[in-house]
Formats: C-alpha cells, sequence, structure tokens
C-alpha cells in the first residue's frame, strides 16, 4: 500500500516544493505587509516587537526546507525525474574516454608527457646529487651515474619526433579519426534511439538501493550509452599504444643490465646490516625512476596534437547535444556531479551527503517499522517499541548472586545415588540468577529506549547521590573539605576521556555507560546542590533556628528548598551532558543505542540513516529541555522573585 | 518572673587575617522585665545587631552572661522569637505556611495548628491570604507574616532587626500601630533596633542610645509615648513638643558620635 508513495516520491516531493514556495511567498507578502503596519506605532527597542510574527516563522522554516531540497537535489529530481539517467550516460561515455583525457592538457595544464618528463628530470638530478659515495665502492658509483645518465637519455630518446616508431603514429591517427566519427555521430541527434522494455523497466532514480540506474531510458541516454560504448573500445586501442623505438630499447637493456648486477651485489656480498639497508634503498630508488621511463609512455611534444583536437571537439558535441540538460545541471545539480560505477550511477556532492528530505523520512519509516522480519528496525533492534520482559530477568538484574553466597548453609550436592536435590539455597540461588520463571511485564524496547534508559538510570544514581552529598557539602566544613578535591580532580576531565577506561572496565553494556554517564550527572549534581546549599541567606536559617527547627530540619526543611532552583538546573545541564557524552560513548562502542545507529551507518556511509539519526537525537534533546523547563516553571515558581 | 537581664556583656571579634581585635560590645548591662518595650537607637557600627543576635543565641559573649526568666541563653530558642528585616520568609511555602512553620517542627496536631494559624493571620491582618506564595505579597505584608511567624509560637521576647526599615513611609507608620497593638494585646516584652530616631522613639518604653567603638549603651531614656501611641494617632504624636524636643537631643547626640568617628577615621 505503501509502495505507491515510496515510488511516487518524485511527484510527492514536487507537490510539497511547490506548497513550500507558496508558504515562503505569501508569508513574506503578509510579513511586509504587517512590518509596514506596524512601523507607525511601535518603539525600537520594545520586548514586544520580538513577539508574534508567525509569518516569519513561516518563511525561515520553509527556506531552510526549500534550501534542504534544493541542495540535495530535490528540486531536480522531483521536476527532471530522466535527468539523473542522462547525466550517468554522459557519466559513461565521458568515464570510457577518461585514460585518453588523462593525457592531455583537458582538466589539466600540461600534456602527461610533459609532467612525466619534467618530474622525472627533477628526481634523477637530486638522486645524482645525493648519492650516498661512502657506501659504493668507485666502480659502483661510476655504474650508478651512467645509469642515471641513461635514463635522462631515454627521456631524451622517447621525447624526439624522429624516434618515434612508424606504428605508434599510426595507431595515434586512426584513434583520433575514430574519436571524430564519434562527434559527428552525436551531433546527428539522438532521432531514433529507443531505449529498451529492460531500461524502462528499472527502478526509479533513488527509490532502491541502487541510486540512479544504469540503462539508458530516454533516446538521448540512449545515444550517449551507445557512443560511450564506441569509446570504450577506442580506449582500449589507445591503452595498448606504446612510444616504442629501436634506439629506446637498446638504452633500456643495457641500463636494465647495469641494475640487476648492482642488486645481485647486494645479494651475495656481505655488509653489515644497516650499510646493507642504506645501499638497497638507494639502488631501488633509482630503478623506481628507470621503470617509470622504460615503458614508454613519454611521447614527443607534438605527437598528441591530432588527437587533442578531435577530444576537445568531443566534449564540444557533448555539451550541444546535451541541449536542455545543460541547464538542469547548472541550475537544479549543485556541486559534483553523476559519477559512474560498476553497477550503478551515484550522485556527488551535496547530493551524495545531504539526502532528499522524501529519502530521509523512508529511511525513518523503516526504521521506525516495528516488524523486524520484515526489514524494520536496526541490526535486530526496533527503534522505539515494547516487549514482554520475564520479571525473573528483572529479579536476576537488581539481586546479585553473591547475596545468596552470605546465606548460612551450603550448596546442595549430589547424592549416592547420582541424584541431585535443590535445597532452600540452590533455588535461591535460581532466583537471583533470573532462572525461575514468574511470568512477564510489558517493557519499553528499542534503540531509543536504549539509550534514553541510559541517561535515565544514570541521571536517578546521579541526583540520588548527588543531591544529598552536595547538600552536606554546602553546609558541612568535613563534607566540603574531604570531597572537594575528589570531585574536582575529575570533573574537569572531558567525560568522552574517561569512556576508554570505563568502558573497559565495566564493559561496552548498559554498566559502563550508565557509569560513565553517573560520573557526569553526579558532579554536575553535588555541584549544583552545593552551591544552592551554601546560598542559603543567614536570616533564613536564624529564622528557623529561632522557630525551634532541628539541625536536621532546617536542612530538610530550608535549606534543601533553597537549593531546589540550582538542583533542577543542575538536571537541566546533566540531562544535556548526559545525552551527548551517552552519544559519543555508544559511538565507541555497543551493539544498541541511537548513537551506535549512526556509527554502523557512518562505517557504511549510509547518509540518509546518519541524517535520521541527528534529526532523531535532535529531537529528543530538545524534548529533554523542553520538558525540564516545564518543570521548573512549575516547581520553582519563586525563582528570581524571592 | 521571666525578665531579660543582660550582665558584664562583652563582644570581641577577632579579625582571622591580621589577629587585630575590635570591640564590638563592652560591658552592656541591663534588664528588661516582662511586658516591657525597648527601642535600641544608635550610629551604624555600634553594635546594635551584635546585641540582638547575642540575645536570640546567634552568637556567644565573648564574656559576661545572659538569662531569660532565670535560665541561662546559650543559643537560639523557640521563647527568643526573631523578625529580620527582609522578613526571611521561605519563599517557596506559602503565607500560612509560614506561619504554621514552628507549630510543624513541634509536630503540633494539624488541627490545633490551623486554629492558631488563622487567629494569628486575622490579628496581623492578612485573613483570607493564607494560599497566597509570599513572592507574591508586599513587603508590608511580608512583615506582617514574619510578625505572625513568630507570635504563633508565643515566644517570651519577640527581637526585631529593623523590622521596618525596607518599607515606604506609609506602610511603615501602619505597622508602626500593629507592633504597639500587639505589644498590648499579647504583653511580649519585645526589643526593637532600629536606625529611625522617630521610630525608636514611638516603639519605646524605654531607649537606649548606643555609642560605638566600643560599642556601650550612651544613654538611657524612659518615653511615654509608646504607651499614648495605643490611644492616639501616632501623626499627632510626632506633633507634640515633647517628642521634638527629645528628638532633637537625640539626633544632635547621635550626630557628634558620626562627627567623632568621621574624625577619628
Amino acid at each position: 500500500m505503501l509502495s505507491w508513495v515510496s515510488e511516487e516520491r518524485a511527484f510527492i516531493a514536487a507537490v510539497v516544493i511547490i506548497l513550500l514556495l507558496l508558504c515562503f511567498t505569501i508569508s513574506i507578502f503578509i510579513g511586509v505587509k504587517q512590518t509596514a503596519f506596524r512601523e507607525k506605532d511601535e518603539v525600537f527597542g520594545d520586548p514586544e516587537r520580538t513577539l508574534g510574527g508567525w509569518y516569519w516563522t513561516i518563511t525561515g522554516v520553509s527556506s531552510v526546507l526549500l534550501l534542504w531540497f534544493y541542495f540535495s537535489w530535490g528540486i531536480g529530481r522531483a521536476f527532471f525525474p530522466e535527468a539523473g539517467n542522462e547525466m550517468c550516460q554522459i557519466a559513461k561515455l565521458e568515464t570510457a574516454i577518461a585514460p585518453i583525457t588523462a593525457t592531455l592538457p583537458i582538466n589539466t595544464r600540461y600534456f602527461k608527457s610533459t609532467t612525466l618528463t619534467r618530474r622525472n628530470s627533477e628526481q634523477l638530478e637530486i638522486l645524482l646529487s645525493s648519492m650516498p659515495t661512502s657506501i659504493f665502492t668507485k666502480i659502483e658509483q661510476s655504474e650508478l651515474i651512467e645509469i642515471i645518465e641513461n635514463s635522462k637519455a631515454i627521456i631524451g630518446v622517447f621525447s624526439n619526433q624522429k624516434n618515434q616508431s612508424k606504428e605508434s603514429v599510426a595507431f595515434l591517427k586512426k584513434i583520433s579519426s575514430d574519436i571524430r566519427k564519434l562527434s559527428a555521430e552525436l551531433r546527428l541527434g539522438f532521432d531514433g534511439y529507443l531505449p529498451t522494455k529492460e531500461a524502462l523497466a528499472q527502478p526509479n532514480w533513488g527509490t532502491t538501493y541502487i541510486e540512479i540506474p544504469l540503462l539508458p531510458i530516454t533516446s538521448k541516454g540512449v545515444l550517449f550509452d551507445s557512443i560511450s560504448n564506441q569509446a570504450s573500445i577506442i580506449t582500449k586501442t589507445f591503452l595498448k599504444t606504446r612510444n616504442n623505438s629501436d634506439a629506446g630499447d637498446t638504452l633500456i637493456e643495457s641500463t636494465k643490465k647495469k641494475i640487476s648486477l648492482l642488486k645481485a651485489t647486494n645479494k651475495s656480498s656481505v655488509f653489515d646490516e644497516d650499510i646493507l639497508i642504506r645501499r638497497k634503498a638507494y639502488v631501488k630508488a633509482v630503478e623506481r625512476i628507470f621503470k617509470r621511463l622504460d615503458d614508454g609512455t613519454i611521447f614527443p611534444p607534438k605527437a598528441f596534437d591530432g588527437l587533442n583536437y578531435a577530444v576537445t571537439d568531443l566534449f564540444t558535441a557533448i555539451d550541444e547535444t546535451k541541449g536542455g540538460l545543460k541547464l538542469i545541471d547548472t541550475l537544479f545539480v549543485p556541486g559534483a556531479g553523476v559519477i559512474k560505477s560498476r553497477t550503478q550511477c551515484t550522485e556527488q556532492g551535496s547530493g551524495r551527503w545531504l539526502p532528499k528530505p522524501t529519502d530521509v523520512i523512508a529511511s525513518f519509516l523503516k526504521l521506525a517499522n516495528p516488524n523486524i522480519e520484515a526489514g524494520g528496525g536496526y541490526k535486530g533492534s526496533t527503534l522505539f517499541w515494547w516487549k514482554w520482559l520475564p520479571i525473573a530477568d528483572l529479579i536476576g538484574f537488581i539481586i546479585p548472586d553473591k547475596i545468596i553466597d552470605l546465606l548460612p548453609g551450603e550448596y546442595g550436592r549430589h547424592s549416592d545415588t547420582g541424584n541431585f536435590q535443590s535445597n532452600y539455597k540452590d533455588n535461591l540461588l535460581a532466583l537471583a540468577q533470573g532462572d525461575i520463571y514468574l511470568g512477564s511485564i510489558p517493557m519499553l524496547d528499542g534503540h531509543i529506549w536504549d539509550s534514553v534508559f541510559r541517561v535515565l538510570v544514570a541521571l536517578i544514581l546521579g541526583i540520588g547521590l548527588g543531591v544529598p552529598l552536595g547538600i552536606y557539602m554546602g553546609v558541612s566544613r568535613f563534607f566540603k573539605s574531604f570531597f572537594d578535591p575528589i570531585i574536582e580532580l575529575y570533573r574537569p576531565v572531558p567525560p568522552l576521556a574517561w569512556a576508554p577506561l570505563i568502558l573497559t572496565i565495566f564493559g561496552i553494556n548498559d554498566d559502563g555507560k550508565i557509569f560513565l554517564l553517573f560520573m557526569v550527572a553526579f558532579a554536575i549534581m553535588v555541584i549544583s546542590a552545593r552551591t544552592g546549599a551554601s546560598g542559603t541567606q543567614l536570616s533564613k536559617i536564624r529564622a528557623s533556628h529561632s522557630l525551634g527547627a532541628s539541625n536536621r530540619q532546617i536542612l530538610r526543611y530550608v535549606i534543601l528548598p533553597n537549593a531546589l532552583p540550582e538542583i533542577l538546573t543542575g538536571i537541566r545541564i546533566s540531562i544535556g551532558v548526559c545525552w551527548g557524552t551517552l552519544v559519543a560513548a555508544e559511538m565507541l562502542a555497543g551493539t544498541t543505542g541511537i548513537g551506535f545507529i549512526e556509527n554502523v551507518a557512518r562505517v557504511v556511509s549510509n547518509y540518509e540513516l546518519i541524517w535520521v539519526t541527528i534529526l532523531i537525537m535532535g529531537l529528543l534533546g530538545l524534548a529533554f529541555d523542553i520538558m525540564m523547563r516545564r518543570i521548573i516553571n512549575k516547581t520553582i515558581p519563586w525563582r528570581g522573585k524571592g | 518572673m521571666s525578665d531579660l537581664i543582660c550582665k558584664n556583656l562583652n563582644m570581641t571579634f577577632t579579625n582571622p587575617q591580621t589577629g587585630s581585635k575590635i570591640e564590638a560590645l563592652k560591658d552592656i548591662n541591663f534588664s528588661l522585665k516582662k511586658g516591657e518595650l525597648l527601642s535600641v537607637l544608635g550610629p551604624s557600627g555600634c553594635g546594635k545587631t551584635t546585641l540582638l543576635n547575642m540575645i536570640a543565641g546567634f552568637l556567644n559573649p565573648t564574656a559576661g552572661s545572659m538569662s531569660l526568666g532565670g535560665n541561662l541563653i546559650e543559643g537560639p530558642s523557640v521563647e527568643r522569637g526573631m523578625v529580620f528585616q527582609q522578613g526571611a520568609l521561605f519563599e517557596w511555602l506559602t503565607v500560612s505556611k509560614n506561619v504554621d512553620f514552628g507549630l510543624r517542627m513541634k509536630k503540633t496536631p494539624k488541627a490545633e495548628a490551623k486554629k492558631l494559624v488563622d487567629k494569628w493571620l486575622n490579628i496581623v491582618g492578612l485573613q483570607g491570604f493564607g494560599d497566597t506564595p509570599t513572592y507574591q505579597l508586599s513587603g508590608g505584608m511580608q512583615q506582617r507574616v514574619a510578625l505572625a511567624r513568630c507570635l504563633v509560637n508565643d515566644p517570651d521576647v519577640i527581637l526585631m532587626d529593623e523590622p521596618l526599615g525596607a518599607l515606604d513611609a506609609l506602610t511603615r507608620e501602619k505597622m508602626q500601630s500593629l507592633i504597639l497593638e500587639l505589644w498590648k494585646e499579647t504583653g511580649k516584652t519585645i526589643l526593637i533596633i532600629t536606625h529611625s530616631v522617630e521610630e525608636a522613639l514611638l516603639l519605646g518604653e524605654r531607649l537606649f542610645v548606643m555609642a560605638p567603638r566600643p560599642g556601650r549603651i550612651h544613654k538611657e531614656y524612659k518615653l511615654p509615648f509608646a504607651e499614648e501611641g495605643l490611644t492616639k494617632p501616632l501623626r499627632e504624636i510626632k506633633h507634640d513638643t515633647r517628642f521634638g524636643d527629645v528628638r532633637e537631643e537625640i539626633l544632635s547626640m547621635i550626630w557628634d558620635m558620626e562627627e567623632e568617628i568621621m574624625g577619628g577615621a
């Protein structure tokens, strides 16, 4: 049922984009009108000026959504659903002739032969001047110099027009004329080219894990596809073309012999270990440059003139044939373009790392589907759902087994007949280990719940232990001076710096993360409760003394409520810091949680999932904060008014 | 009888950094009979508040002793109720919960406590404000709550540390009448510290003028104005020539002391 929504997402996006544009323009119109109307009776700097103005909110939100649609190529895909496929065919052609283009100054400034000549000559000079004379004999030195001079000579031989083999000249001529034929064919247009049935049956752009299907679905695409097939045959011929000549071959042969002689000496002779290593390294460096030269990839300076002209013309022909696609490419596909990989074409640039809004929603719905068998959830766990939790598991989690060991009596033994009769201690142990079935209770489950659960438990522990300690530190010299150094020493360490250690000690499951978060929450709670307690006005404490309150009563009924604003602010800060730390800790290690999902998504480069987790985290953090703000406003209405 | 007796009170503060000593109070002797109304006046730094804090039991004298009704004063107690300048109310509690505080600490039965609270709220003129949060009250009303909170505990002595200092003139006058009324109706011993000469004259059967360096009782007056204030409007008393004479005398006395301090400094 929902597959219709998925397949028609381009159309739905188009409708949404138009609606957004309408919202954007209409609210700007209203906003401008309202501003003009209000200008008369408003005072600049009046706090009331910042209230209301929903139309600007709509303008802001819709402009962000439109920017998102634009940079994620959502607009391009929505209104020009075939553009991606056509760009894919062009990418095919460009990929097919890429090896030829690479030798020409088309995307670079120099011919590849020029670059090779320059670089290798420079490196040969450096090798010659840095020869370590102490580790080679006089004869070896002169041999090495000869090898380097030979290498230079090889460059010279290949660069000379006279030495170029007739065969390679003929090959290059043939390739140039073939490419010119391709350009002519492109210029003839794509009338009569028809996509195959197979191609039309392919999924739409972006609806499956294949981003852009390979086979051409438009006439223009079919033309580019067929040209690209011919181009790859031409490229194969080109790659076989070598600038071999007799003069070059003789030089190469003799140099090769000299190098292998030197290498043989290195093997047979008895050198000190460190000298041997240096000898080998130098000979290897010389050989490496020689090997770059002996394969005949350096051509004379004018050898590629014809080819250069033909390829440049081919690119012009591509541009001419592109037609309207050129405009779409420039306007609606910002960033790099489409590139072709083995099985599909993929978006590059912002189209790649910024998934389209519709795709993010689809990814979220898949993740939120509680039915794991049907492909929902992630890595064997739902996003946010519930399950039946056996009560026994809960008891096993709460009661430590060691407590049963402390009970009087011994565990049972097997009898003479080889039977085992369990006694009361065995039975209690089974209970503590969660082996006795006691029925089940419904319990929340899923990645989000796992993350929230960790934060909640850590917060409860941190508040339960941190607030009393903080209050005592606020009123007692002993508590303040005894605990202050301990807390002040561990608190400034960024929580994540503790993570590797804590996760090693307590394990990568809930225990380790809860302890890490507890440390964070505890320090914040202690400090905020202490500030609140020590900030109690002396007159209030004196008044309560005069009213007959004991020290305990003053702590409970005066100092604690007085510290409440600071404590609640502390809780609010703790939630924020815990949430941030937790996500990072889950990325470090673990098998569930929202940070875990993002980490796996990062490893497999699933940008849609990364954005989904980012949005979930942001929304949850916002929800926590709004909740705390509500609680603060309800619990301590006197704040700032006392 | 439950008289408040102070014998040879001395208070010396030592500066923990320099070790230098300041004599805040020196040889204070006085006794206050039950039901007496005493106001204490003096330039700033003369030890008025120190004296009050010592009687309240918040500070221990370096020498001398204090007793109330024959019992030595060694710490804060319900017998000696205290009203502070800013009220020192518990802003997280409502008006009646504030008044109820002392009773709750004593674990008084709820029904009885409620009766007492209602009674005292009526007396201080706050009927119907029981459920109002204290931070919503005006300054005068807050001081009324502070008075009720103190009186509900039925203390023998009420100590007031500049209780009306933060109020505007009109509210102040109303509160002065209220204090006089309470004094008459309850018959409590009341000790008021103030920096307003007029207030000291109006709210003191007896009046101590204190002098600084070292803090001591410079002069004692016995005044009729508090008694008169129970029947006559306070504004009328202020226009009395006797009132004016004493006020001028005390003002010039304090003026001289201030001059002396400034000259010496």
